[in-house]
């Protein structure tokens, strides 16, 4: 009887513990290997055979297929640079420069990978749509109202996630840290809906 | 007491081997991975242009909207396949993934030159049992080896303004994965 309900108290144990980390991992995104530039996380390693489980196993779940390694890199922002969720009703300023690349893209998308409707039908910003400064420097406002200059529509959406992808670059695995890739500062306003 | 503490020991150890278990099988069992969803679009051996990623629907999720996108299944059970796919005005690239969703192999147009990207796209054994004839090895075509039978072949153009994503969709048309004779 002893041996019995051990045994049950074990696996019990072990299904708990097993399938509710498994479960976590899946949904809090857990991958191994981020580079990490201010805010943005980029998984290089991602579009090559030597992807971690873990990140296997969440883009089998999403259904979504990675950029490959030698077609481009993918960076995603949940957050600003000071960590605050990103949110879609306020004001956030995405500003400076990017590492080189042919081009590259920003695009902004409901935390399950989906496009934001709005009236403009603006969705994303590629580098050739850009007005930038004298310097080159760019500045996207994300804001759920109309901004001058570049202004990326949040559609007054709660949260949403961010993502710079570039294309042809040499930016990758190899990547060590922010001197060789020069990332744009994320920046909330206090200006709300 | 200590008999109740090693049962739940060895409970914990037997979670972290479920926890690995399930993480490593869970892209094998997956219903709704991206080759499940593009299945019902996309041809065996043949190019379909994806439907571009609207708020209402979007084939697969993180889809970038600046792009056209054309896919093909390919399977090299009965040999090769020989694909070309025309480079387009801006940016054009061609991503293999493993049946299970695994980017194996990518290049870009600046990488293949010309004016298309063609590759042969054969298994190790299929390559191993090609005729060591010189003018076979000497032919200008890149050879990409598969680590599986089946796969998803990805072609994206890149249309750096709106109004030009029908002509990158338009060179994607012109695509083909086709099994060589």
């Amino acid at each position: 009887m002893g041996l019995l309900t051990g045994l049950l108290l074990s696996f019990i144990v072990a299904a708990g513990i097993g399938l509710g980390s498994t479960w976590y991992a899946l949904t809090q995104n857990i991958s191994f290997g981020a580079l990490e530039l201010g805010a943005w996380k980029g998984y290089p390693r991602n579009g090559t055979v030597s992807i971690d489980p873990y990140a296997r196993a969440v883009i089998a779940r999403n259904g979504e297929l990675p950029v490959g390694s030698g077609d481009g890199v993918t960076f995603t922002a949940a957050a600003d640079d000071d960590g605050r969720p990103l949110d879609g009703r306020c004001d956030v300023v995405v500003r400076g420069t990017t590492p080189p690349a042919r081009y590259f893209t920003l695009t902004l998308y409901t935390p399950s990978g989906q496009l934001v409707a709005n009236s403009l039908d603006r969705r994303s910003f590629t580098s050739q749509e850009l007005v930038r400064d004298a310097s080159g420097d760019f500045e996207i406002t994300v804001s759920p109202r109309a901004r001058p200059g570049n202004w990326l529509p949040t559609g007054g959406i709660d949260s949403y996630i961010l993502m710079l992808r570039f294309y042809d670059t040499s930016l990758g695995i190899a990547t060590r840290a922010g001197r060789e890739a020069p990332m744009p500062a994320i920046r909330s306003t206090r200006i709300c809906q | 007491m200590i008999r109740w503490l090693l049962w739940i020991a060895g409970g914990l150890m037997l979670g972290g081997v479920v926890h690995l278990a399930t993480i490593m099988m869970l892209p094998r069992t997956a219903s709704r991975d991206a080759y499940a969803r593009l299945a019902p679009v996309v041809p065996v051996n043949g190019f379909a242009v994806l439907p571009a990623p609207t708020p209402e629907s979007s084939i697969l999720p993180f889809m970038d909207p600046a792009f056209a996108v054309a896919a093909c299944r390919y399977d090299l059970a009965k040999g090769p396949v020989k694909l070309t796919v025309p480079v387009s005005q801006a940016y054009t690239s061609v991503t293999f993934y493993t049946r299970y969703d695994v980017a194996y192999y990518a290049i870009n147009d600046r990488a293949a030159g010309r004016r298309s990207i063609e590759l042969d796209l054969m298994t190790t054994k299929q390559r191993e049992d090609l005729p060591d004839d010189e003018e076979v090895t000497a032919a200008d075509r890149l050879i990409v080896e598969s680590p599986s039978l089946t796969g998803l072949i990805v072609a994206r153009a890149f249309s750096p303004e709106p109004s030009l994503l029908p002509t990158a969709t338009a060179a994607l048309r012109a695509a083909q994965c086709k099994p060589q004779r």
